[in-house]
């Protein structure tokens, strides 16, 4: 445990000294929105969940392009692979900092997105809620992409190649949980089974990706 | 004789189809020196992330029993971290507890006490390179795996690596280098391997 | 000699380059001929001599190629997330190199799924795309082909690139089919009831048989064709070893 939270300290606290980076993904979220509601225009009222969901999901993507990137540069990250014993719970903790700071926001702002593309509340809880589901099976996806491309150089269009695949059954079930529709209640249940399915497995493969970035 | 704390047997490494060093040995127990000498691009680095457990070797075993710092030529520190946040968070990862005033001793030590809540960022590349030194000064681990240690210090800094790796050999801790320079000081190595030959 | 160590030398066989080198040369020549011949025989008992489907005409007779290629693309990608697995745990050079030499083939026959689907699409469905369950995921095992590709290229180290590779395989296996049960739930929701695509019509023994033959006939060629891009992989890979060079001083004599 102890391990888990001095990785979680540590990346929560250069979020707080890094404000800006920590911000760009609710700025581009809104930002995304606000194109979506130009681009639409008077459409933009018939959009359901998906299109918010979609948003969530390039935003993530965006987001995850940095997370190990610094470390690898700095040399943290080996450092974090030769000392951390285990491995999964250092890993945790860096994903547990990136969702507070790229995921919980979305999902904490999606109620606004909908109220700007819809003029009104209708739809946002269960909206927000499958995104507090949701958006953590994204961190966790996004994390073993980001891990497995870093040191590479390539930006975010690798990136989203790689992982935006693995994120079709999250939209899918996340769209249907969000829907006030036939199968709601069993698109719900299988979103929670793949967050806990995605906690339990990712972090094993986010740290094999890292120890392959550093072989060598 | 007591238990070696790490003993490398037979392994060799291959880049591409280039082969770096092949069947080598390494046995390092307490008062140990390893230096590891040869030119640029003859291994020294590979051989000794292959030793911290960064990548595998493609033969050979490899054994190690007891904690070890490493130190390569990534200073590990996070730039938006001080130093001591640094420090503090390289012990946690392994479990050792933090002792503040150890902390304190060892910023003292390598001449960073002005620069102790400074981010890492702002240091210069031989305060950078002493920052990084401090963990030995601290970490409880018996064997020391340095890679060029002595890039970018001044003379005195060098001095100072000299004395904290005597000072760990004379605590019974095991020291295994890669450097182009003379770490023992007066002292003898133990052992000494070229790479490249 | 037990079953296990001979199991265990047939493993450590076929890791070496070079006794795949020297042994694979008939495999490859055997597989092409076996190959072609099948699907000779398939392609033209299932174009010429097979009644016309009741419902769709003639059309159905891209079925001889498209079920082959889906099929064929399918068990491509587990191959190659297999042989991943064999990579990552014992370090097989023989594994890398099949990777390697697989994973283009393999996009392309997914591509060739894809487009037989889309061609058979048009004159049955009336337009060439559905959201239906299998295009989908046949799309999407597309991208996870290109995936495996630019991260290849994206890594210059090659050692670390297969190994990347062979993770991002891995990974990959493990969610298909989480993705084929999410898209099969999401096209349940949302089949249009004109098109009756949701229930699979039991094939009539008249198509199974030259469709069994064609399949194998395909599955044939297309081992034929990795193993040769395989033998190109290891005389790349293998350039500066002795056995390799002996080998072609002997073909230039």
């Amino acid at each position: 445990m102890s391990v888990f939270f001095a990785q979680l300290r540590r990346d929560l606290l250069i979020a707080i000294r890094d404000r800006s980076e920590a911000a760009n993904p609710i700025a581009f979220f809104l930002l995304a929105v606000l194109l979506l509601g130009l681009g639409l225009g008077r459409d933009a009222g018939t959009l359901g969940p998906g299109a918010i969901w979609v948003l969530a999901l390039f935003a993530n993507v965006l987001a995850a392009e940095g997370l190990f990137r610094r470390d690898h540069e700095d040399g943290t990250l080996e450092q974090m692979l030769v000392r951390a014993r285990p491995l999964f719970p250092a890993v945790l903790g860096k994903l547990a900092a990136h969702w507070l700071l790229a995921g919980l926001p979305l999902a904490a702002l999606s109620p606004l997105a909908v109220f700007f593309l819809h003029g009104s509340m209708a739809g946002a809880t269960p909206l927000c809620g499958t995104l507090l589901l949701g958006t953590p099976i994204l961190a966790a996806l996004s994390a073993i992409g980001a891990a497995l491309t870093v040191g590479t150089g390539r930006g975010g269009m690798l990136l989203a190649i790689l992982v935006m695949p693995l994120y079709v059954p999250v939209l899918v079930f996340g769209v249907g949980a969000a829907k006030a529709a036939d199968g709601a209640a069993f698109a719900q249940l299988m979103l929670a089974a793949m967050l806990v399915a995605a906690l339990t497995t990712a972090p094993f493969a986010v740290g094999k990706a890292l120890s392959i970035s550093q072989e060598y | 004789m007591s238990v070696p704390f790490l003993v490398a047997e037979g392994v060799s490494c291959v880049v591409a189809t280039r082969c770096l060093f092949r069947d080598l040995n390494i046995t390092a127990g307490g008062g140990d020196l390893v230096e590891i000498r040869g030119a640029n691009g003859s291994g020294k680095s590979t051989l000794l992330r292959g030793l911290a457990g960064l990548h595998v070797f493609h033969t050979g075993r490899l054994r190690r029993h007891v904690d070890f710092e490493y130190l390569g030529h990534r200073a590990g520190l996070g730039e938006r971290l001080t130093p001591v946040e640094n420090i503090r968070w390289l012990l946690r990862m392994r479990h050792q507890r933090v002792d503040v005033h150890a902390v304190d001793a060892a910023m003292i030590r390598l001449g960073l006490h002005g620069a102790a809540d400074e981010l890492c960022a702002t240091l210069s590349a031989g305060q950078q390179r002493r920052a990084a030194l401090a963990r030995l000064v601290v970490s409880d681990a018996p064997l020391w795996l340095l890679d060029e240690p002595l890039t970018a210090l001044d003379p005195s800094g060098v001095d100072l690596v000299r004395r904290l790796v005597a000072e760990h050999r004379a605590s019974g801790g095991a020291v295994i280098c890669a450097t182009h320079a003379n770490i023992a000081a007066q002292e003898r190595t133990s052992h000494e391997i070229v790479l490249g030959q | 000699m037990g079953l296990g160590s001979w199991a265990k030398r047939a493993f450590h066989r076929t890791g070496s380059p070079r006794w795949f080198f020297a042994g694979s040369r008939r495999w490859m020549i055997g597989l092409y001929t076996l190959g072609i011949a099948l699907i000779l025989v398939g392609s033209i008992w299932g174009l010429g001599f097979v009644p016309p489907e009741r419902y769709q005409g003639d059309s159905f007779r891209i079925l001889f190629v498209h079920v082959p290629a889906a099929s064929l693309a399918q068990t491509m990608y587990i191959a190659i997330a297999v042989a991943g697995l064999v990579y990552l745990v014992w370090r097989m050079k023989m594994a890398e190199m099949l990777i390697a030499a697989a994973a283009p083939i393999g996009m392309a026959v997914t591509a060739a799924a894809l487009a037989t689907g889309i061609i058979w699409g048009m004159p049955t469905w009336g337009k060439g795309w559905v959201w239906d369950a299998r295009t989908v995921s046949t799309l999407v095992l597309l991208l996870l082909f290109f995936g495996l590709q630019a991260l290849r290229q994206a890594i210059a180290h090659p050692e670390r690139a297969a190994l990347a590779v062979s993770l991002l395989a891995v990974v990959g296996v493990v969610n298909i089919p989480i993705i084929k049960y999410s898209v099969e739930w999401f096209t349940t929701l949302h089949q249009p009831p004109s098109i009756e695509i949701g229930k699979r019509p039991t094939i009539a023994s008249v198509y199974l048989w030259p469709l069994a033959v064609n399949a194998l006939g395909y599955y044939c060629f297309v081992a034929g064709v990795v193993i040769a891009a395989l033998r190109v992989r290891i005389v790349e890979r293998e350039a500066n070893a002795e056995w390799l060079r002996s080998w072609l001083a002997k073909q230039e004599r």
